[in-house]
């Protein structure tokens, strides 16, 4: 019987077989962002032309994309101030939370963790809605925090759920060391847990900051100022210089200037970020 | 601070406590409230009173003067359920029914197709002992770009003259009304999220021991039988968590159609996109009456999904007592939704058997 098993699996059908469907994995995952790459580099003369390289490669649609008056380089600021702020925020008090729930033994602990999962289970628009009228009348619209504080609607459950998990899988003896050696509670975090779980908190700060780069509906809702927009909305709105009706060169030459850094720390920490993801189980 | 200094003292109790519990475990209700209260409070604010907020707003109508910066300056009042009685009646009710069956479309069928795909992917991917790095990292990539990016990608190669018709060789107008609209949306968020499924589903098949694929060859399951008997009963509790929070996601699902055929487009217009419309148009109040409703039917789905399927989105943490022994080496064996929680089990369960 075993070596029936073994005839069946080295058969050329079964060896080769799985690394057909892993061509077809990566070229389904690929090739539409091949597509907006190579589009990108496309003249905009012959943006239509469907040729797979583009003929003379151009930078025409970057330089148009980072050029006078269409504020692009100010959006991608905005971008990462409140995808940066959000996360540290969220990793602040994320973190707190996390060990909390992964290390304190308390009534309505699983209730607490399951309110924080849900939380982050609530439809966007009904949450920007009531904060949108709640921001006119503060007068928080076209600022900064009126982007950043709704983001933690998503972001802090996500963290808080991933970073649990991950201080879950620290022995608690670690702790216990470490205060038999005279630190307290607080010095014990401080000290052994939060160098050790480092990779973890790393993890959760990419994971939370793609999310809160790629947030839309927040960013669109609450901002009608161009110069305080953020990437994602500018991309969307954009005009363009080259008079087709949509300027499809310049977004998607926007659209690699945005996503390549995110494809970049994807492949540089894909093994964490896998962790990080399936750990969670969110999103 | 109190808390640390009412810690400080716990190490020498420690040798009297039972051999399981930790320093850290005694009255600590009181100290977990205080470590917990900065969360809990961030997202009351921005969640839980938002959400009875909209339910106030609800109810109120607000007056229709603009001031100069394009906003409504103030005047609202109590209409009671109208908001609600306008959405189901006339041509509103048209409108709101249309986005209803929208958005329910979109998620049954991306919610299906991802699933398929996903499950696909994640068989292959685990088959696969070549190049494993390199699918996960671009099985990651979708994932990774701006939904509002992937929308204006997959628009450019819906254009008229764009990729998709030269390389099926029509001439379909996709990206602007009708069915080829929404199959756009469907194409488009299938590609970005099933491959995320892929990954989750992938993760828990590496959960599962090889020994059980080769008790059933010995009894001679064949390939098709092992996958419905051992894989899928055993990839469930992971599968079943990505596909919550995937339906959760459609059903809430905006910035995809928006950006991809735009607002106001009968075929694909969801009920996120109704409210957001409203909402820009200042009209508060049916803004948050149709959120609420979206809000009740996201519960209603997730309640429902959780009670038929018994998806367990916490893992088994809310079954098992945070004590509670489990088996020892339950790292391995557990299923990836449960697994993390069964950790912490198992450091608990290390200091008891010592």
């Amino acid at each position: 019987m075993s070596t029936n098993i073994k005839a069946a699996e080295a058969s050329p059908v079964r060896r080769y077989l799985p690394l057909l469907g892993v061509a077809a994995i990566v070229l389904y995952c690929l090739l539409p962002f091949y597509w907006m790459f190579v589009s990108a580099f496309r003249r905009p003369l012959d943006q239509f032309d469907n040729s797979l390289l583009p003929s003379p490669w151009s930078l025409d649609n970057l330089k148009a994309v980072f050029g006078e008056g269409v504020g692009f380089g100010r959006a991608l600021l905005n971008s990462l101030i409140v995808a940066g702020v959000t996360t540290i925020l969220v990793l602040i008090i994320g973190l707190i939370a996390a060990y909390t729930l992964a290390r304190l033994d308390f009534r309505f602990k699983n209730v607490v963790l399951a309110i924080i999962i849900t939380t982050s289970m609530f439809p966007g628009i009904s949450l920007v809605i009531p904060l949108l009228k709640l921001f006119i009348d503060i007068k928080w619209i076209n600022t900064y925090q009126a982007m950043i504080v709704p983001s933690l609607s998503f972001a802090l459950p996500l963290a808080v759920w991933t970073l649990t998990t991950f201080f879950r899988q620290m022995p608690r003896e670690l702790e216990q060391a470490a205060m038999v050696d005279g630190c307290t509670p607080a010095q014990a975090f401080r000290k052994v847990i939060l160098p050790l779980a480092a990779p973890g908190v790393f993890t959760t700060a990419i994971i939370t900051f793609i999310a809160a780069w790629n947030e839309f509906l927040i960013a669109l809702s609450m901002v009608n100022k161009k110069e305080i927009q953020t990437a994602n909305v500018a991309i969307s709105k954009f005009t363009g210089i080259s008079g087709f009706d949509q300027p499809f060169g310049t977004q998607m030459a926007a659209g690699v200037v945005v996503t390549i850094p995110l494809v970049i720390a994807v492949l540089i920490f894909q093994r964490r970020i896998v962790a990080g993801l399936t750990a969670g189980g969110v999103k | 601070m109190s808390a640390t200094a009412q810690l400080a003292e716990r190490p020498s109790k420690q040798p009297q406590k039972s051999r399981r519990r930790t320093s850290f475990n005694e009255g600590t209700g009181r100290l977990a409230a205080i470590l917990l209260s900065p969360t809990l409070i961030v997202l009351a604010l921005v969640v839980v009173y938002p959400i009875i907020s909209a339910l106030r707003e609800s109810l109120y109508t607000s007056g229709q003067q603009i001031d100069d910066e394009g906003f409504v300056v103030e005047g609202s009042q109590f209409v009671g359920l109208d908001n609600y009685t306008a959405i189901f009646s006339g041509e509103t009710g048209e409108r709101f029914w249309n986005a209803f069956y929208n958005t329910t479309f979109f998620t049954v069928t991306m919610v299906v197709l991802e699933t398929i795909l996903g499950v696909a992917m994640a068989l292959v991917m685990h088959k696969a002992f070549k190049g494993r790095a390199i699918v996960r990292a671009s099985i990651l990539v979708p994932w990774a770009i701006p939904t509002v990016v992937s929308a204006l990608l997959w628009k450019w190669i819906f254009q008229a003259d764009g990729a998709a018709n030269a390389l099926l060789g029509t001439q379909i107008l996709w990206s602007t009304e009708g069915w080829q609209s929404v199959l756009s949306v469907i194409i488009a968020d299938t590609w970005k999220t099933a491959p995320f499924i892929g990954l989750l589903t992938l993760a828990g098949l590496q959960t599962i021991p090889d020994e059980v694929y080769e008790a059933a060859k010995v009894d001679g399951a064949n390939a098709w039988q092992q996958f419905l008997r051992i894989t899928l009963p055993l990839v469930k509790p992971a599968l079943l968590v990505a596909v919550l929070f995937r339906i959760l996601d459609t059903l809430r699902i905006f910035d995809l159609p928006f950006v991809l055929v735009g607002a106001n487009k009968d075929s694909v217009e969801t009920l996120s996109m109704l409210a957001y419309d409203e909402a820009s148009n200042t009209r508060y109040g049916p803004a948050a009456a149709y959120a609420t409703i979206l809000f009740l039917y996201v519960a209603l789905v997730a309640y429902v999904f959780v009670k038929l399927l018994g998806a367990d989105i916490l893992g088994d943490a809310v079954k098992r007592k945070p004590n509670g022994k489990r088996r020892g080496k339950s790292k391995d064996a557990a299923p990836p939704g449960a697994n993390t929680v069964a950790m912490a089990g198992s450091t608990h369960g290390g200091g008891s058997v010592s």
